[in-house]
């Protein structure tokens, strides 16, 4: 787990299902296959309407034409983000991506379990919207251990207080649950 | 103080005599389920992490059931099948349903219930969310990812966190051109597409019981899409006389205590129950069926986990018998059982199968088919602008193949209705 992480925002609304971010039509390639699994980041948020992508103007791609990583390090959401299905593809093709971490104000359930459980990147959760605050392209700093979000918009910064991890810590200092559960002494070590 | 049915079944699973919302447990899982969108996945985290030879917690609790894109020229599509029998061989595990085979059987949940893996009491996990419908079966069943189901088949625990319960009564009788599917989009439209995340949805009262446990599924099946953890219905003479026919293994039946607390509790009469729709492009974007009657459509569809067994087949039945499709019409039974029953089942002297034959509708194979898009080549998937009225579980943008068509949700009756007219349309013009 990386203490600080750095880089640049992308904005999306409310209710950000699982189609929207990776596909059903996209979800045959192998997740072992470290070549065949780059598809998953060539086609994460995919499915999101044009007007919804890349918050507050929309029309912004997450990964360029012909890329497989997105500039962006950073997702920030609204409410219920990851609803819908329970394809780990859709937080995995994130971090294929290149996302580091999600900063919404809430999750559906599964996908939230699924990043943790994965490993994936960290589910952050903000007791206040952000959505109408950082723009898609902004920079944003993450201190982990304080759980504080410092958005950096022309000249000016402005530091976010973001909720506890909670009971789901312990895994995600792991790394994930098989980590976990080899240090808890649960299963061997491998 | 008392526990709900959801605690009761994870208590009984735990090293726990009681259990409480918000307690973090670890479990012991009754059946494993996965499919051939996250089987490979899980599959790939298995071996990677108890290595390539380690043999699976328990081959009986794992069942494989390959339904998602089946009838496909995908190259990769085809080869995560591959992937699944040579486990499945390599394993020697006993409930693998193999496609091309006699042993194929469809839809994962449908399939689940008519080979008898659904029993009440257990604990079943599988890689899809619509797993909660077997909660119809008075059982503890959730979704989860590759992650989590790699870790249940190298081990058969995992850690839950136990769920505050809400609870939805329904008194007195539904009107006859109510359907189940009519009772979970009213529901998902009061209480929201979050409105039940991390909980568990428990039904009752007498017109909840005097569903058919494929209409039980069906309620339970898209608890999910309120963000339900689970959902449950309490076994009653209906889930055993079900479950006997299909299995010989035995099974626990618990009951909530009379104390047992709720954080939600909403009584609804059945009698006061209207058709509803969820329009695009949310499952709780609900209006009554009068409010958008009239609506142009371009095609319907009936299938799915949600609306393709055999009762929502029989509903359907009803309504286009004698008449014509005016739109293109699609009809996917869920499971090669329930197409069975419309080569072999009748309604008014005519087979099912004849009845949406000679009404035009066209037939595709048993499998989930177009209700997530899924391949290019996928029956009944939209490529454009289609306006479509279904009976499956989800209309997000794009979620039915094509972004720029619209789903309205709906249930047999609504949609068979509406096939007939080109438009949306009541039901209640075709029952009398």
């Amino acid at each position: 787990m990386e203490d600080i992480i750095e880089g640049t925002a992308y904005v999306l609304g409310d209710d950000i299902d699982t189609d929207q971010i990776i596909p059903a039509e996209h979800l045959v390639y192998s997740l072992s296959d470290p070549e065949e699994k780059k598809n998953y980041g060539k086609y994460a948020l995919s499915g999101v309407p044009s007007a919804g992508a890349g918050l507050p103007d929309g029309g912004k791609s997450f990964v360029a034409d012909g890329k497989f990583e997105s500039d962006h390090k950073i997702i920030i959401g609204g409410k219920n983000f990851g609803c819908g299905s329970s394809r780990e593809h859709a937080p995995a093709c994130l971090k294929i991506a290149g996302i580091k971490a999600v900063v919404a104000e809430s999750y559906a359930r599964i996908f939230y379990r699924n990043s943790v459980d994965g490993g994936f990147f960290i589910p952050f959760e903000t007791p206040a919207s952000l959505i109408g605050t950082i723009r898609t392209g902004d920079r944003l700093v993450i201190d982990v251990a304080k759980g504080e979000l410092t958005h950096h918009s022309g000249g000016d910064s402005k530091v976010w207080q973001l909720k506890p991890l909670g009971d789901v810590s312990e895994i995600i200092r792991a790394g994930d649950i098989f980590a976990y559960a080899r240090k808890a002494g649960l299963i061997p070590s491998a | 103080m008392g526990m709900t049915l959801t605690e009761k079944i994870l208590a009984d699973h735990s090293d726990q005599a009681t259990v409480s919302p918000g307690d973090n447990i670890w479990i012991d899982v009754d059946v494993l389920m996965t499919h051939d969108v996250c089987g490979p996945g899980t599959i790939g985290i298995f071996k990677e992490q108890f290595g390539a030879d380690f043999k699976v917690w328990n081959k009986e609790k794992v069942v494989i059931i390959p339904d998602h894109y089946i009838f496909t020229s995908d190259v990769h599509a085809n080869r995560n099948i591959d992937i699944l029998r040579a486990f499945a061989k390599e394993q020697s595990l006993p409930y693998y349903y193999d496609v091309g085979t006699k042993d194929y059987k469809g839809v994962c949940h449908i399939a689940l219930a008519q080979e008898g893996h659904n029993r009440p009491g257990e604990v079943l996990f599988g890689t899809d969310s619509h797993t909660c419908t077997s909660g119809a079966f008075g059982m503890f069943a959730t979704g989860i990812g590759n992650t989590d189901a790699a870790f249940i088949m190298g081990t058969g625990k995992l850690w839950v966190k136990v769920p505050e319960s809400m609870r939805f009564e329904f008194t007195g009788e539904f009107p006859p051109y109510i359907m189940a599917k009519d009772i979970i989009l009213q529901v998902i439209g009061d209480i929201g597409v979050a409105g039940a995340t991390y909980r568990a949805m428990e039904w009752a009262g007498d017109a909840i019981m005097n569903f058919s446990m494929e209409e039980r599924m069906t309620l339970c099946n898209m608890a999910i899409e309120a963000g339900g953890k689970n959902a449950l219905i309490p076994a009653d003479e209906k889930t055993v006389e079900y479950v006997k026919q299909r299995t010989d293994k035995p099974f626990k039946i618990h009951h909530a205590d009379a104390d047992a607390k709720y954080c939600f509790n909403k009584v609804y009469n059945a009698s006061e129950m209207e058709p509803v729709v969820a329009k695009p492009h949310s499952p709780d974007n609900k209006a009554k069926v009068t409010e958008v009657a009239g609506t142009k459509i371009d095609r319907a569809y009936i299938g799915s986990c949600t609306g393709g067994k055999f009762t929502d087949f029989l509903a359907a039945a009803r309504i286009l018998k004698g008449k014509k499709v005016a739109v293109d019409t699609f009809i996917v039974p869920a499971t090669m059982e329930v197409e069975k029953d419309l080569y072999e089942k009748r309604w008014d002297g005519e087979t099912l199968m004849d009845i949406f034959k000679n009404a035009g509708a066209s037939i595709g194979e048993s499998s989930c088919a177009a209700c997530l898009g899924g391949p290019k080549d996928t029956f009944g998937r939209t490529h454009g602008t289609e306006v479509v009225i279904s009976t499956t579980n989800r209309n997000f943008p794009g979620r039915m193949g094509s972004k720029q068509s619209e789903v309205y949700l709906a249930s047999p009756y609504t949609a068979a209705a509406s096939a007939i007219t080109g438009k949306i349309t009541d039901p209640r013009e075709f029952i009398n």
